[in-house]
């Protein structure tokens, strides 16, 4: 599938629209609902919240391997907007949490952040959003150089893995949810893991089969 | 603080009568009626909506009770925790309804002269009050409820206590063929719940057998439950079918599945924080802001406190 430009674009802005549906929804029922979002809407709308986040940035992580196994390249151009997505559910998860549970209490919301591990890995997960989100324009991927920028966006990875230990360690007993995320951030690096050693053995077993065997190669 | 008398309310004028509760019940009948239709047979295992959900006619008021506004019946009935019917807010209120509440017997044994096992509906022919308690979830999230029950004393009493009896053990039903929750190990089944042998005669813990004037629903704990409001929500065990009375401190369910989050007394107390949040604030069931701030034994610390005098609250969490 090779696309025409202006049908990624399309795509892409219908993408736009749909990443916004969940927080519409929120919003909307927030104001003029607030029945629909059940007896605890305030814990609904934080959770929900911070769900979208954790899925964006797993179908953030999932572009490449996507991309590698169908080869449609155009994917790519989707990366971008969806990292920011998963930024801008980030934010807003932690807004929700700064208004609901602490009606912005800048000295409970500290103690909260240093006392509870689970809210220090999620807000740690924030923080370290913040770099990749402001170095995301193309402005900033030529002032870094694409080797730095590629670098410093492999913090994603941790981020990922910060943001399920937050979610499994949020949960009261029942470990199904956040193990399900776990297993797909598993996947998703497991691929980019296994893409790694294939590729390092490939060039090893090239240079062995110019040169040397590989194994004896320093004997 | 003084415990007011409530205003003189019949259980009925506060009972909003569910149409949500009754809509739920005419598309069960109408998805039924329609697979009836399809299948043209009747199968009559399959738990019915209790549309006669009984009423309690005489239920007399109580000084214990609060003068709060009642969490309104569709959040009370809506966002409960029942583990064995799944660990979402709103599977109990789905799936509960199938719990098989007759027949149905509770057994007081143990440490006791006179042992016996007592019918549901013996249970709900006894003098029957309401008492209007605030509850607070080990979560943080509060609500205030019509229970229709009794004393738990005036039950123990009736079997005499031996000297050996210090502590009270209440067993929960495990009904695997309407519980789906149990099949999986989420807690140790069946849920298992303890006090002291004090805390169980003290008046404010009953036994439930309603809300809201009405027979309680599957997912509030029918037929039977028990109800400590100076403690966590998970303290007040639902659906019991056997309280033993025991000379050593029995091990809850919660205690076995996580020691250091959960202890046995789980007094309600913003002081001791659970490890992994605050319990200084609670939310107000559906109120948006969490800015309640949560008090000692939830409010009932002038009939309550006595009973842990000189005892650090800190390490008997």
């Amino acid at each position: 599938m090779r696309p025409s430009q202006s049908l990624v674009s399309v795509i892409k802005a219908t993408l736009f629209v749909a990443a916004l549906v969940p927080f519409a929804r929120l919003a909307v029922s927030a104001v003029w609902f607030p029945d629909a979002l059940g007896a605890n809407p305030a814990e609904f709308i934080t959770r929900s919240l911070g769900d979208w986040c954790l899925r964006f940035l797993l179908i953030t992580l999932a572009i490449t391997p996507l991309r590698r196994i169908t080869g449609w390249n155009w994917l790519l151009r989707l990366r971008r907007m969806l990292g920011l997505f998963a930024f801008f559910y980030g934010v807003v998860h932690f807004s929700s949490y700064i208004a609901f549970d602490h009606v912005f209490d800048a000295v409970a919301i500290l103690k909260d952040i240093v006392k509870r591990p689970f809210i220090t890995v999620g807000f740690t997960a924030l923080v370290l959003l913040v770099p990749l989100a402001v170095t995301s324009t193309n402005a900033m991927v030529r002032r870094l150089g694409a080797h730095n920028w590629r670098a410093l966006h492999r913090l994603v990875y941790p981020i990922a893995a910060l943001g399920v230990l937050h979610f499994w360690w949020m949960v009261k007993r029942d470990i199904t949810e956040p193990a399900i995320y776990a297993a797909i951030l598993a996947l998703l690096l497991g691929y980019r893991l296994a893409a790694y050693l294939r590729e390092t053995l490939a060039l090893r077993w090239a240079r062995g089969a110019n040169g040397p065997p590989a194994t004896s190669r320093r004997g | 603080m003084l415990i007011k008398r409530p205003l003189d309310v019949l259980p009925s004028e506060i009972t909003p009568q569910p149409v949500y509760n009754r809509r739920r019940e005419f598309m069960k009948a109408a998805a039924a009626g329609a697979i009836l239709a399809a299948t043209g047979c009747s199968d009559d295992t399959e738990s019915a909506p209790d549309a006669t959900r009984e009423k309690f006619t005489s239920v007399a008021t109580s000084r214990f009770s609060t003068v709060e506004k009642p969490t309104e019946y569709k959040h009370v009935t809506g966002y409960n925790n029942y583990y064995e019917f799944g660990t979402e807010k709103s599977d109990p209120a789905l799936y509960a309804g199938h719990l098989k509440t007759r027949p149905w017997t509770v057994s007081v044994e143990g440490e006791c002269l006179k042992p016996r096992t007592f019918g549901i509906e013996e249970l709900i022919k006894r003098p029957l009050e309401e008492r209007v308690y605030r509850l607070r979830c080990v979560e943080a999230w509060s609500m205030v409820i019509p229970w229709v029950g009794f004393e738990l004393n005036a039950l123990l009493k009736e079997v005499e206590p031996t000297g050996n009896a210090k502590f009270v053990e209440f067993v929960t039903a495990v009904q695997p063929d309407t519980m789906q929750g149990v099949h999986v190990p989420v807690l140790d089944w069946p849920y298992v719940e303890g006090l002291r042998i004090d805390e169980a005669m003290h008046p404010l813990t009953i036994l439930a057998v309603g809300i809201f004037g009405e027979a309680l629903p599957g997912q509030n704990g029918a037929p039977v439950r028990l109800v400590v409001p100076w403690k966590y929500g998970f303290k007040s065990g639902k659906s019991i079918v056997k309280i033993r009375l025991v000379a050593q401190q029995p091990r809850t369910a919660w205690e076995k599945a996580s020691p250091t989050e959960y202890g046995f007394y789980s007094n309600v107390n913003p002081n001791v924080d659970h490890p992994r949040w605050s319990q200084e604030t609670e939310r107000r069931i559906p109120e948006f802001f969490s800015r309640r701030p949560t008090v000692i034994f939830n409010g009932y610390g002038d009939q309550v406190a006595g009973l842990y005098a000189g005892m650090d609250l800190k390490k008997y969490f």
